[in-house]
């Protein structure tokens, strides 16, 4: 009972940043356990991609023509089918519970869980889609357009999907609806990402687009964690 | 009146199909809207009304 | 600091918290809005049938802009009262509020179809094709998916409360994006088709072919009080269904 009081103090005197590390660090390490929750975007991104020139045509000038839209909705679908597994496991085990009752404030902690997950989805994601590019011959001009527009984008998808992820933690079939509710707020990241890789491929200025991205990506990073917040408060007591 | 006869107002210019399509269907809508949360009603206030009967003679 | 607080809001504002006042005065009010609606509602279409002039290019397929446009713009209206009376039931805490943002969703979904529709058959003789992918009719099909998302989330929840807090959350992040979105699609469209023939932009109407269009608008905003005020008064029995106030209504009948 006497360390009682000293362990408060401690807690109050975590820092935002010391806190931000901390539960990104468990978050990782928790996915990294999981093998499965890192590849499995991957393969799916991988999949979805090996699709259309089975389904469309597999003549190059067509399939460059294809791609960065191609790659963009992929890679959005491939971030959405993670979005499910965000919550979830720590919903079952009670620790999301515990999450909300601790004196450190939520947003921090939200914001960390999904820069986790970014970095296993969308980072992963930015990675392997150069190596894409190239199956679905895009041209190599494009490459940087890509790339960049996707290292913006896609912890946009993140922090977007996470609200959907939130509002549906407490149902048992959340999955199908996280993308009824998420999918059209992706819209913009979709035009303004693929737009970006188009002007890329064409030699256009891709500042404007990147720009776009980026303001979406502080709207995101500044309101998200709040919806987040209140829909995991809202989806855990009711 | 724009329009000299009824024929002429039915044809609308040749886009009599899709004019009176549209007026139709915003007719659909706006009826659907009105009657089948009065229909709800009925049926709410029936259900209702059986369950209180119920419950008071139980009690 | 509370007598400051019951100055800044008015007193209805605190009278709609109760559901039975709600209740009442929406009984009261429905012969009076469902009179003026019929009356606008006939009189708009009859003067956009039989009196407005007839487009110089479109001749007269134009006339389904009296449908298209207030139908479109009720749609969008009704969204932002979802989210505003979302917001009010998550700060408040006031049942009513919810059930105003549960009641506005099936309304505004129907008008955005309405809009959908009209704008498609529209599409047909100005355009030649059933579907253009034009900005303003694309950012309406995606509201019209943002409000499945509400609905389908608000059902899919068991609990009353908890469906109403999130759905109020889910229509306020709609709300947010919906100007981006439109923005995006706008610029998008802009991008990929140069200078379509626009539905709805006419360089200046003249006063016969807006007023009818007027007279619609507001019809088509007090019809959407009735149908709100009708969904409105069935959720409030349905919720309201073990109160003692609601066992007498019933019984009296």
């Amino acid at each position: 009972m006497d360390n009682l009081p000293t362990n408060q103090s401690i807690n109050r005197d975590v820092g935002v940043a010391a806190l931000f590390i901390a539960a990104l660090r468990r978050d990782l390490m928790l996915s990294l356990r999981r093998k499965s929750e890192l590849v499995n975007p991957l393969i799916f991104f991988l999949m979805v991609i090996t699709l259309f020139p089975l389904g469309v045509s597999p003549e190059p000038g067509f399939l460059a023509q294809l791609a960065p839209g191609v790659l963009w909705v992929s890679a959005l679908l491939a971030t959405l089918l993670s979005m499910d597994s965000l919550f979830r496991s720590d919903f079952d085990d009670g620790s999301l519970e515990q999450l909300l009752l601790s004196p450190q404030p939520l947003f921090i902690v939200v914001l960390a869980k999904i820069a986790a997950h970014w970095m296993m989805t969308g980072l992963a994601l930015t990675l392997v889609a150069p190596l894409i590019g190239v199956m679905l011959f895009l041209p190599s001009e494009g490459m940087p357009g890509l790339m960049l527009s996707l290292l913006l984008g896609t912890p946009t998808l993140s922090l977007v999907g996470a609200i959907g992820a939130a509002l549906t933690v407490g149902l048992r079939k959340g999955g199908v609806l996280i993308s009824l509710l998420v999918l059209p707020l992706y819209i913009p990241v979709l035009i303004f990402g693929t737009g970006a890789v188009q002007a890329a491929v064409t030699g256009l200025p891709i500042g404007g687009y990147l720009a776009l991205l980026g303001a979406l990506l502080a709207l995101g990073i500044t309101l998200a964690p709040l919806a987040v917040a209140a829909a995991l408060r809202i989806s855990v007591s009711g | 009146m724009s329009f000299n006869s009824f024929s002429e107002f039915l044809s609308m210019g040749g886009h009599g199909l899709y004019v009176w399509l549209s007026y139709a269907l915003g007719l659909i809508v706006i009826l659907a809207n009105l009657v089948l949360p009065l229909q709800a009603g009925k049926r709410l206030k029936q259900s209702l009304a059986r369950r209180i009967h119920r419950e008071a003679k139980r009690s | 600091m509370a007598k400051a607080e019951k100055k800044w809001l008015p007193r209805w504002f605190y009278q709609l918290a109760s559901p039975r006042w709600c209740y009442q005065i929406c009984g009261k009010l429905l012969p009076g809005f469902s009179l003026v609606t019929l009356v606008l509602l006939l009189g708009g279409t009859l003067w956009a049938l039989l009196f407005a002039p007839a487009d110089y290019q479109q001749g007269n397929s134009f006339r389904i802009i009296y449908l298209h446009v207030p139908s479109a713009i009720l749609a969008q209206s009704c969204y932002m009262l979802m989210a505003v009376a979302g917001a009010i039931g998550l700060i408040w805490k006031m049942k009513v509020a919810d059930m105003v943002a549960k009641s506005c969703a099936p309304i505004g979904a129907s008008l955005a179809v309405l809009a959908l529709l009209t704008g498609a058959i529209w599409g047909k003789p100005t355009w030649g094709s059933w579907w253009v992918w034009d900005a303003r009719l694309t950012s309406m099909l995606i509201l019209f998916f943002l409000y499945l998302g509400v609905m389908a989330l608000n059902s899919a929840i068991e609990s009353e409360s908890t469906a109403a807090q999130s759905t109020a959350v889910l229509a306020l992040v709609g709300l947010v994006n919906i100007p981006i979105i439109k923005y995006s699609v706008e610029w998008w469209n802009t991008l990929h088709q140069p200078a379509t023939f626009k539905l709805t932009e006419k360089p200046a109407m003249p006063a016969e072919m807006w007023m009818p269009l007027l007279v619609m608008v507001i019809g088509f905003y007090t019809f959407f009080a009735v149908a709100l005020m009708l969904r409105l008064r069935n959720e409030i029995l349905r919720r309201e269904r073990r109160s003692g106030w609601v066992k007498e209504l019933l019984l009296v009948k």
